[in-house]
């Protein structure tokens, strides 16, 4: 039911690419995501697009799986499109009823389109490629220098470790409930709105109870093992970046540099 | 209702690196009426094999016909099907989610379309089958029972649907000693009493020894047994091999054996047990 997930899920292949500093990946992606804003024409989408089919190739991970990703999100990439075709203004092309496409509305769509995907393949790519343990921990470490002003760096990072780790469990559960309700009958997929709705209830209540259960459970054994939030807390796995991180960072900065410039001077 | 399975074949999520293929090539047939007993060991594939009985799981490859109709045909309605082959997960009681015993039970008659009187009469049949008092549980929230009673309820509610083919998947586990003993007996009941197909799956050799017609023992999405209990407990190397094992007493008749006590091989119960140990000592004094 939930197979075709796959954004947030983590694809092990022990490759050069699965074994960076998370810190590496985490700035590579925000960094590709500035560049996917910092350039206004189709030309530069090239260098962005060989850099990710790099990436891909290097990780190991099929490119057909990293594409499934795009999957659920076919949907508002398709709206985007639309809108976008049919809300700018310029030289009229093509029109039903009130409504205008317009040469200008097309390539924006498309401009558009493509940045959603590239943004949604290129963050993909990290999840892909790093345990959630470890995009953690990066992060982590990232905010680390703000807890001088007060962001809780720890106990978000804890949060978002216990979050991740759980979507698995709860999709799974989710799927258990649904298949038992099912087989007493519970129809979820027809009717209307509001009986739709309804139908939800011998689903969601269940799953509310088990998430609480667990996570009275999960805190239990937290606490029995003492645990007390940040403070002088240490690692059992310290994060070290290496030369393989310096070589990515710096292709990373490569690719920002070339798209600033293509920007600027071109 | 006949049910036949042939060459099924499923696996999960192809074509990932989670790929795992849960059955392979399996062939089962049973008659109406049958009470069977489905063991394996964890991860072998029970619940993956059952769920494709009422088509919750699309099989990857093969067949599933039940009274004749191929149930993988696209054509054919799964909420037919479902009020057929009643369903009662692992854990049932996590799926309890109304705010009356009553009301839970009567969910799955009530998707069935069912009159409020046939629905009443349904729940109280149901509630006493699993011998829970109607009058003194109705009206109180499922969640605060105690592990015994949920589960009660949560089969009682499969059992209100009066399915023509019950699936259990293993109903006793985390259940004490005698609550298990119970549950197991009410199973027995409605199998008497509604002569219906009855599937109890189970890891315990013990539960299923007393109960069932015919053991089917699955190994790693094999089939690899079928049989009545006696023909298949005497392949006790195979069995252990396999993480199985035979009923204890088993282990205690054949120990007999070693010192010269002489009895049958094929016994399974501490009913059996307690005869033939009886017969020998009699016939002894006798000597
Ligand atoms: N939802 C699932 N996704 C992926 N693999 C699964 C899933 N459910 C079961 N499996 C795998 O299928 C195999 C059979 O499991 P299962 O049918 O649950 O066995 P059993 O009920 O006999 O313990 C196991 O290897 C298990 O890991
Ligand atoms: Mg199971």
């Amino acid at each position: 039911m939930f197979k075709d997930i796959t954004i947030g899920q983590y694809y092990p292949t022990g490759s050069y690419v699965h074994e960076l500093d998370p810190r590496t990946k985490i700035l590579a992606t925000l960094a590709l995501i500035v560049g996917l804003f910092i350039i206004n024409t189709f030309v530069p989408y090239i260098y962005i697009v060989a850099f990710i089919l790099g990436v891909v190739y290097v990780s190991k991970v099929p490119l057909g799986y990293v594409l499934k990703g795009l999957k659920p999100l076919r949907v508002l990439i398709l709206f985007t499109f639309i809108i976008n075709v049919f809300m700018s203004q310029g030289d009229i092309i093509w029109s039903i009823g009130p409504l205008n496409a317009t040469r200008e509305g097309i390539y924006k769509a498309l401009f558009m389109a493509i940045r959603l995907i590239l943004l949604v393949v290129g963050t993909s790519i990290l999840t892909l490629t790093t345990s959630p343990i470890s995009l953690t921990d990066g992060i982590e470490q990232l905010l680390n220098p703000m807890k001088k002003i007060g962001v809780p760096a720890h106990e978000l990072a804890m949060m978002m470790t216990i979050a991740l780790r759980f979507i698995p469990t709860l999709l799974e559960e989710t799927e258990k409930i649904m298949k038992a309700q099912m087989a007493r009958g519970a129809d979820f997929e027809s009717g209307n709105v509001i009986s739709r709705a309804k139908g939800l209830v011998p689903l969601l209540v269940p799953l509310f109870i088990s998430a609480f259960r667990r996570a009275d459970e999960l805190a239990m054994a937290m606490e029995a093992r003492c645990y007390r939030g940040g403070e002088n807390r240490t690692k059992m796995k310290e994060l070290k970046m290496d030369r393989g991180d310096t070589i990515a960072l710096a292709t990373t900065a490569l690719l920002l540099v070339i798209l600033v410039v293509h920007r600027t001077v071109l | 209702m006949s049910i036949k399975i042939e060459n099924l074949t499923y696996v999960y999520n192809p074509g990932s690196p989670f790929e795992t293929k849960a059955l392979e090539d399996i062939n089962i047939e049973i008659e109406s009426g049958e009470f069977i007993g489905l063991i394996g060991h964890t991860g072998s594939g029970k619940s993956t094999l059952i769920q494709h009985l009422n088509g919750l799981i699309k099989p990857t490859s093969g067949k599933i016909v039940i009274n004749g109709i191929d149930i993988t045909e696209k054509t054919v309605k799964l909420s037919d099907i479902r009020r057929k082959v009643g369903l009662v997960f692992q854990y049932p009681e996590h799926q309890l989610f109304e705010e009356t015993v009553y009301k839970d039970i009567a969910f799955g008659p009530q998707n069935l379309g069912l009159s409020e009187t046939e629905i009443d009469q349904r729940v109280r049949e149901a509630m006493e089958l699993v011998k829970l008092p109607f009058d003194e549980l109705r009206d109180r929230s499922p969640f605060e029972l105690s592990g015994g009673q949920k589960r009660r309820v949560a089969i009682a509610g499969v059992f209100a649907m009066k399915p023509e083919v019950l699936v259990l998947d293993e109903p006793t586990s985390g259940l004490d000693p005698r609550t298990r003993d119970e549950v197991l007996d009410e199973i027995k009941t409605l199998h008497d009493r509604y002569k219906n197909t009855v599937i109890l799956v189970s890891h315990s050799m013990e539960d299923v020894a007393k109960l069932v017609d015919r053991v089917i023992v699955m190994h790693n999405g094999k089939v690899i047994f079928s049989g009545t209990p006696r023909e298949v407990f005497k392949e006790t190397e195979t069995l252990e091999s396999i993480g199985l094992g035979v009923p204890q007493i088993s282990y205690l008749v054949k120990a007999l054996k070693k010192k010269n006590i002489n009895l049958r091989e094929d016994i399974f119960t501490v009913e059996e047990a307690k005869e033939e140990i009886l017969k020998w000592i009699r016939s002894n004094k006798n000597v």
